[in-house]
């Protein structure tokens, strides 16, 4: 299913759309593929694979330390494009979030062709503004590949409106200043965003992130948002688990807790 | 050559430089261009800034003619005595003319990365005298090898953030920093330590930097009558060197010289040449040379010189090494050390590790020059920062502390 098709059939059952993030090669290529079908499987509508990054601004020590897990069992950014594949062949919609440099190394054109071959519909870019986008927009265009640009409590309206100009597929509302990670409380500035870039793009889905750990925070953001979008706390049924077995119990309960949450708007 | 009008407004170099960085940033890099384009044209500001260069940081520093080093290498040299200057680095201006920005923009807590330190103490300098709020991220690995340096940070009020992630050196430090950022911008300013990052910070600290040049350039005419041959800077993030170059730009017939970190040798994968190791991507908000596997993940650097231990490199060397109006070569550990000595014995100036990478690669051109001007060249060295913090690293290299070490606290009867 496309990201377009993913938000119309939420919208249509009157919810929102639960999108689960998980690095790609956490802690290894074939776990990581079995936690993402077990998120699909609970309920995430969308898998977001993180590509694990030596240098990752954005996030918090969670998704840090998965990707260094990650990175130091010697995954490769090859083993990424062979997890979308099987991941989207289990029947998720699959999107990837990626820091910018791993794209440029690859080639642009030549990762989005790859990664349309994969079977992604999208690709987040946390570092890269549309302002110096033009070659990854052109590549998006040529492949088919969904854009997703963030829009953040402190950006003006005026950037706002040059970035939804510039998604296709949803936009990344970050709902808090800060970096990624499950927050005891739901940010006060995340409906106040969500607000404005319906003002200016009353269409475009609007997918909130940074915070989210459980069910009820889940349906509060449902409350205003197109989608919901959750990694810290998936990632830590992960990290946390005594053992394998459990770690995919406590990612499926989680999933399927969050899934309901989305439903309870 | 027009690099006194670069970076374009959108801070481009050429293909390098750029802001790729988180989008929740971007409001706070517009409103620091803007707050500094307005302090540039402000005559106050530039009044402030200068004061405190003059009466506090003891610039503009001595252009000082080394002779018996010139005799030791077969060029006229004459060292920028950057080494000189308050905090021992020029690294100084940097530091006030963004602590000064902070307080025009209202803003009363600054935070900074650093790797050995010095950047740490001069930004906890400026953040005492300017009366700011300051912290210092530095990767856990560095904070116990410069131990003194957190002591001096938190002598100045600093507190030291201690970093845990990745390989615990600079670059974790500087992705720290930036996480901090992301998430107390309204309050806070980044008093980013070199020429790189995302726009404007590449272009700022470069102004900020940029007298060393000018002072150089002015000191030459004075005493010499003309313009040096060439200039010789090392080049980590590159803002020393990119301080002394940007005013000789113009200047044709002066040869710039950037001289990195080449660790072990730059064959051996040690090392910290970005430009003569390393290919263009990008990295911490830039676009740049860099150390990357195939995969576009930022390899470790090593070198000798904590301060030149970075994996990329300011935007502008990028664009200069491209166009071909700065050369760049690399410099080993043991080279730099020879050189180290070399003006310890023949100057009695004991250098930074750092800046003795510039003094190896001078003696490295000097007779190239000699040969291809036929005549004795005459070589501007930027002395950019003074050796007193690397004592134990040379210490320990030239096998001299045996003295020192057998000295154990408490044990002093």
């Amino acid at each position: 299913m496309s990201i377009a098709e993913t938000f119309a059939k939420a919208k249509a059952e009157n919810r929102s759309v639960l999108v689960g993030c998980m690095p790609a090669g956490f802690p290894t290529v074939d776990h990581s593929i079995e936690q993402m079908i077990a998120m699909h499987e609970a309920g995430c509508d969308v898998i977001e694979v993180e590509l694990p990054y030596s240098d990752p601004v954005m996030d918090g020590p969670v998704i840090q330390k998965a990707s260094d897990i990650a990175l130091a069992n010697g995954v490769r950014t090859r083993d990424t494009l062979k997890i979308i594949d099987a991941v989207s062949s289990a029947g998720a919609t699959v999107v990837l979030m990626t820091y910018w440099n791993p794209i440029e190394k690859y080639g642009v054109d030549a990762f989005a062709r790859d990664l349309a071959a994969a079977g992604a519909t999208g690709l987040i870019t946390p570092d890269l503004i549309p302002d110096e986008a033009a070659e990854w927009i052109a590549a998006a265009d040529a492949h088919r590949i969904d854009r997703t640009f963030l829009v953040a409590p402190s950006s003006t309206d005026e950037r706002i409106a040059m970035t939804l100009a510039n998604c296709r597929g949803f936009v990344y509302a970050t709902a808090l200043m800060g970096v990624t990670g499950a927050r005891k409380s739901v940010s006060s500035q995340a409906p106040e965003l969500v607000q404005r870039i319906r003002a200016i793009d009353p269409e475009m889905p609007i997918g909130v992130g940074l915070g989210v750990g459980n069910g009820q925070q889940a349906a509060e953001v449902a409350a205003f948002a197109d989608g919901v979008i959750v990694g810290s706390a998936l990632i830590r049924c992960v990290l946390e688990a005594d053992d394998r077995t459990s770690g995919l119990d406590n990612l499926r309960a989680l999933s399927a807790e969050l899934a309901d949450g989305v439903r309870r708007r | 050559m027009s690099a006194p009008t670069l970076p374009d407004l959108a801070g481009h170099f050429g293909r390098y430089g750029g802001r790729f960085v988180p989008e929740a940033l971007i409001k706070a890099l517009d409103e620091l261009d803007a707050a500094y384009r307005s302090a540039k044209q402000d005559p106050e500001f530039q009044a402030q800034f200068q004061d405190l260069l003059l009466n506090y940081a003891g610039v503009p520093s001595l252009l000082y003619r080394a002779t018996r080093l010139s005799e030791a290498l077969g060029a006229e040299i004459l060292l920028k005595r950057e080494d000189l200057n308050h905090t021992g680095a020029h690294k100084v201006r940097n530091v006030l003319g963004q602590a000064l920005l902070a307080k025009r923009m209202g803003k009363p807590r600054v935070i900074a990365e650093t790797g050995a330190g010095q950047h740490g103490v001069a930004s906890a300098t400026a953040a005492a005298l300017l009366d700011l709020e300051c912290v210092v991220y530095m990767g856990e690995t560095d904070t116990q090898r410069q131990a003194l340096n957190v002591a001096r940070m938190r002598m100045l009020g600093a507190t030291v953030v201690p970093v845990t992630n990745g390989s615990r050196t600079l670059k974790d430090a500087l992705n720290e920093a930036l996480r901090d950022w992301v998430s107390t911008v309204e309050t806070t300013h980044y008093l980013l330590g070199t020429a790189a990052g995302p726009h404007p910070f590449p272009e700022l600290v470069r102004d900020f930097v940029g007298g060393i040049g000018v002072e150089a350039r002015a000191q030459c005419l004075e005493q010499l009558g003309r313009l040096p041959d060439a200039v010789a800077a090392c080049v980590g993030g590159g803002s020393n060197a990119i301080g002394i170059f940007h005013a000789f730009v113009p200047d044709e017939g002066v040869r710039l010289y950037g001289f990195e970190a080449g660790g072990d040798g730059v064959e051996t994968g040690r090392h910290a040449a970005s430009i003569t190791g390393g290919s263009v991507g990008v990295l911490h908000g830039n676009r740049t040379y860099l150390l990357q596997d195939d995969d576009g993940q930022t390899i470790e650097s090593h070198s000798i010189s904590a301060g030149l231990d970075y994996p990329g490199v300011g935007p502008e060397h990028a664009w200069l090494h491209d166009t071909g109006r700065a050369v760049y070569e690399p410099v080993t550990d043991a080279e730099a050390m020879a050189a180290f000595q070399l003006l310890c014995r023949t100057e009695g100036i004991i250098p930074a590790i750092e800046s003795s990478h510039a003094l190896a690669g001078a003696a490295k051109i000097a007779p190239r020059l000699r040969e291809e001007l036929g005549r004795t060249p005459t070589i501007v060295i930027n002395l950019s920062g003074r050796g007193d913090k690397d004592v134990h690293t040379a210490g320990a290299y030239f096998g001299i502390l045996d003295q020192v070490e057998t000295v154990v606290p408490g044990e002093n009867t």
